[in-house]
C-alpha cells in the first residue's frame, strides 16, 4: 500500500478500516499496488472464489516453495575457484619478482593488471560467464570479477557506439565498487585525520 | 460477445488460418525442435546487435505466418504486436516491414495471448477480414535490458528463468481451414508483493490463477472441457504454486492436463535454463509451433492457453517496487470440434 | 599455501553474501571493498597481505585496502589534502588496466551471449 496518500483521498478513507482485501476498484483511484481480484460472478457454473491470501501470506507461501540453493556446494566451489585464482596470482607475482627483478610489493600491481587482462580475454571469448555460473563468488570476488564486469558491459554496449555505448556504460556494474571504495577511503582518511593518527597504522 | 465479467465469447468462430514460429539455437535443442518453422543456429543471426536479431525473428515469423495463411503481405489489415523491449522497438521496426496498420501492445510475456485475443475480437466483430497477432523475445536483449550484460559472470539462482529466443505469429480470419479461437479472458493486474526479478514464476502464479478462475466463472466451463491447459511461463517454480492455489480454491485441475510452456520448450533437466523458459516468445512459439499442430492432427481437441506476464521495468525494481503481473487466456479448439 | 586458503575464504564470505543474505553481486562487491577499506584503516589488512600474499591482494577487498593506503600515505606526506589527492594513487594500475583492456576488447570482439 502506498503510504503517501494524496490529501483528497485521505479524507475519503478517514475512519474506514483499511483492509487490503476489502479495497475495490471504486474506492482507489491512485493506482493501488496490492489489489487482489474482485470476486467474479458465475455465468452458469459455480463461482470460484478469488485468491484469499494476503500479500504477506503469499510471500511466505512462495518462499516455502522456492528451490533451496545448495549453499554448501556453492561455498565449496567458490572456495576452490577463488583460492585457485589467488594461488595463480601468487604464482604470477613470483614470476614478476624473479624474472623482472621487482620487489614483492611492487610486483602486485602488474600481477593485478595481468589477472585483469586474462579476465578480459576470457570474457571476450564468451567463457567467463559459463565458469562464473559454476563458481559463483569464486570468480566474482577476485579482481577478475571487477574486470569481467567492465569488459562485459563494454562488449555489450558496443552496439550503441564507442562513445555513448562503450564509454558511458563501461562502469555500469563496476561503478558502485569504485564509488563505495572511494567514499570509504575518504572517511577512513578523515578518521585518521581527526584522531591524529596521521596515517600511521 | 461479452461473457461474464472479463471474457469475450467469439460467436462467429474466427479461425487461425496460418501461424508460424521461428526460434534460436537453445530452443532448437529442446524437445519441440521439430515443430518450429525455422531454427537459427546462432544467437546473433549474423546481425549487428541482439536487438536487430530479435527484429529479424519477428519479421520472419510474420512472413511465414502470412505465407502459411495463403495470403500476401498486403492482405493483412491489422497487426497487433508487442515484446519486451523498451518502447517495443522490435515490433515497431518489424511492423515497418509488415506494412499493415499496427497496434502495439505491452503485456510482457502475456503478449502472445493478449494479441491473439485482440485479433480474434476484431475479426469476430466484423471489423477486420485478416488480422495478425505476433510477438517475440530474445535471450540476449532481455538479459541486457532487464538483468546484466550477457557476458557478465553473475551466478543465476535456481529460480531464475531463461528468456526464449523466438517469435510467433498467427493470422486470424472469419472462416477457413484451421483451429477456431472460441473465447478469450482478459486478465487483471495481480501483485502480491513479490520483489525478486529472479523469481518471476512465483510473482506471476497468482495472475494465472486469477485469470483461469475468471475464465471458468465467466464461461461456465470446467477444466475437463479442455484436453490441455497451459500457462505461459511459470516454469518449475511458479507452475506448482499455481496448481496448488487452483486446487486449494476447488478448481478440479486434475481433470485435465495442466502444463506450462516454459517447461515444454526446454529440456529443463539437461539444458542450462535454471527453472525453465520465459519471455514473450515462450508461449508464442509453443502455441503457434507445437500446440496448433497437435490440434490440427486431432491429438488435442480443445486447449486453454493462459499466457502470463511480469510487468516490471529495470527501474521499478531498482526503486524497490514489487512486480505486478497479468495473465490472458485464450481457448482454441481444433477444426470441427 | 596461505594464498589459496585466505583467498578461498574471502570468496566464501562473498558466496554467503550471495546465497544467505541474497545480495546482488554489485552490493556484495561494494560491501567487500568497504570492508577492505575499513580493515586497512584499523591496520589489519597489511599483516594479512604479508601473511597471505596474493590471497589478500587478488580479492576485491584489496581494492579498498589500496584506496585507503593511497589516502593515508598522502595524508602523511601532504597533510589533510592528501586524503583526497592520494586515493587513486595505488589503484591506478587496476582501474587503468581494466578500462584499457575492456575498451580494446569492445573494439575487437562482439559478445557471444
Amino acid at each position: 500500500m502506498d503510504k503517501r496518500l494524496p490529501k483528497r483521498v485521505d479524507s475519503a478513507l478517514k475512519g474506514r478500516r483499511i483492509n487490503e482485501q476489502a479495497l475495490t476498484n471504486n474506492e482507489i483511484d491512485f493506482g493501488a499496488r496490492e489489489m487482489t481480484s474482485l470476486s467474479t460472478s458465475s455465468a452458469g457454473g459455480r463461482p470460484y472464489k478469488k485468491l484469499s491470501m494476503s500479500p504477506k501470506e503469499y510471500q511466505t507461501f512462495a518462499k516455502e516453495r522456492e528451490p533451496t540453493r545448495s549453499i554448501l556446494t556453492n561455498c565449496i566451489r567458490a572456495f576452490v575457484v577463488g583460492g585457485a585464482i589467488c594461488l595463480f596470482g601468487e604464482f604470477i607475482q613470483q614470476l614478476y619478482v624473479h624474472l623482472a627483478g621487482m620487489k614483492r610489493e611492487a610486483a602486485s600491481n602488474p600481477t593485478v593488471a595481468t589477472l585483469i587482462f586474462i579476465s578480459v580475454v576470457l570474457t571476450s571469448l564468451g567463457v567467463y560467464d559459463k565458469i562464473a555460473q559454476w563458481a559463483g563468488a569464486g570468480t566474482a570476488v577476485p579482481v577478475t570479477g571487477f574486470a569481467n564486469s567492465m569488459a562485459s558491459a563494454a562488449l555489450e554496449h558496443r552496439a550503441e557506439g564507442l562513445v555513448l555505448g562503450v564509454g558511458a556504460n563501461m562502469f555500469k556494474l563496476a561503478g558502485s565498487v569504485i564509488v563505495y571504495g572511494t567514499v570509504a577511503a575518504f572517511f577512513v582518511g578523515i578518521g585518521h585525520l581527526i584522531f591524529g593518527t596521521g596515517g600511521n597504522h | 460477445m461479452l461473457k461474464g465479467q472479463q471474457s469475450w465469447w467469439f460467436d462467429n468462430k474466427p479461425v487461425i488460418i496460418g501461424a508460424a514460429s521461428v526460434v534460436g539455437p537453445d530452443e532448437g535443442e529442446g524437445p519441440l525442435a521439430e515443430d518450429f518453422d525455422l531454427i537459427h543456429p546462432e544467437l546473433d543471426m549474423q546481425q549487428k546487435s541482439w536487438e536487430k536479431a530479435e527484429r529479424l525473428l519477428l519479421e520472419q515469423a510474420t512472413a511465414f505466418a502470412v505465407r502459411h495463411a495463403g495470403l500476401k503481405k498486403d492482405d493483412i489489415q491489422f497487426y497487433f504486436g508487442g515484446d519486451l523491449m523498451n518502447q517495443i522497438i522490435s515490433n515497431s521496426f518489424a511492423a515497418r516491414s509488415i506494412g499493415a496498420p499496427y497496434i502495439g501492445t505491452f503485456g510482457a510475456c502475456s503478449t502472445s495471448m493478449e494479441t491473439l485475443a485482440l485479433a480474434a475480437q476484431l475479426v469476430d466483430s466484423g471489423n477486420a477480414q485478416y488480422a495478425m497477432a505476433g510477438t517475440c523475445s530474445h535471450n540476449c536483449t532481455a538479459e541486457k535490458q532487464f538483468r546484466y550484460p550477457t557476458e557478465y559472470g553473475s551466478q543465476k539462482p535456481p529460480t531464475a528463468q531463461y528468456t526464449v529466443t523466438g517469435a510467433g505469429a498467427a493470422v486470424v480470419a472469419p472462416s477457413g481451414d484451421g483451429p477456431v479461437v472460441e473465447c478469450a479472458t482478459i486478465g487483471k493486474i495481480m501483485d502480491l508483493g513479490i520483489t525478486d526479478p529472479f523469481n518471476m514464476g512465483a510473482a506471476m502464479a497468482p495472475a494465472a490463477v486469477d485469470t483461469i478462475q475468471a475464465h471458468f466463472n465467466d464461461t461456465g466451463r470446467q477444466p475437463s472441457d479442455y484436453d490441455l491447459i497451459v500457462t505461459g511461463d511459470l516454469a518449475s517454480v511458479g507452475h506448482p504454486i499455481a496448481r496448488e492455489l487452483l486446487l486449494r480454491n476447488g478448481v478440479p485441475m486434475n481433470d485435465t492436463i495442466f502444463n506450462d510452456c516454459g517447461l515444454m520448450v526446454y529440456n529443463v533437466n539437461k539444458q542450462k535454463v535454471q527453472a525453465g523458459g520465459s519471455g514473450c516468445g515462450c508461449s508464442a512459439v509453443v502455441t503457434y509451433g507445437h500446440l496448433l499442430k497437435k490440434l490440427a492432427r486431432g491429438e488435442l481437441k480443445r486447449i486453454l492457453v493462459a499466457a502470463t506476464g511480469a510487468l516490471l521495468s529495470p527501474l521499478s525494481f531498482q526503486q524497490g517496487e514489487s512486480i505486478p503481473c497479468i495473465a490472458h487466456a485464450v481457448a482454441i479448439a481444433g477444426k470441427g470440434v | 599455501m596461505w594464498a589459496f586458503l585466505i583467498g578461498g575464504a574471502i570468496c566464501v564470505v562473498g558466496q554467503l553474501m550471495f546465497d544467505v543474505l541474497k545480495l546482488t553481486p554489485a552490493h556484495t562487491m561494494a560491501s567487500l571493498v568497504v570492508i577492505g577499506a575499513v580493515l586497512d584503516g584499523i591496520g589489519l589488512y597489511d599483516p594479512l597481505v604479508d601473511f597471505a600474499g596474493a590471497g589478500a591482494t587478488v580479492p576485491i577487498t584489496s581494492f579498498g585496502n589500496a584506496l585507503v593506503h593511497g589516502a593515508l600515505t598522502s595524508l602523511r606526506e601532504d597533510g589533510w589534502v592528501g586524503v583526497i589527492t592520494g586515493i587513486f594513487k595505488l589503484t591506478s594500475a587496476g582501474i587503468s588496466a581494466a578500462i584499457i583492456f575492456s575498451f580494446l576488447a569492445s573494439v575487437v570482439v562482439r559478445p557471444k551471449g
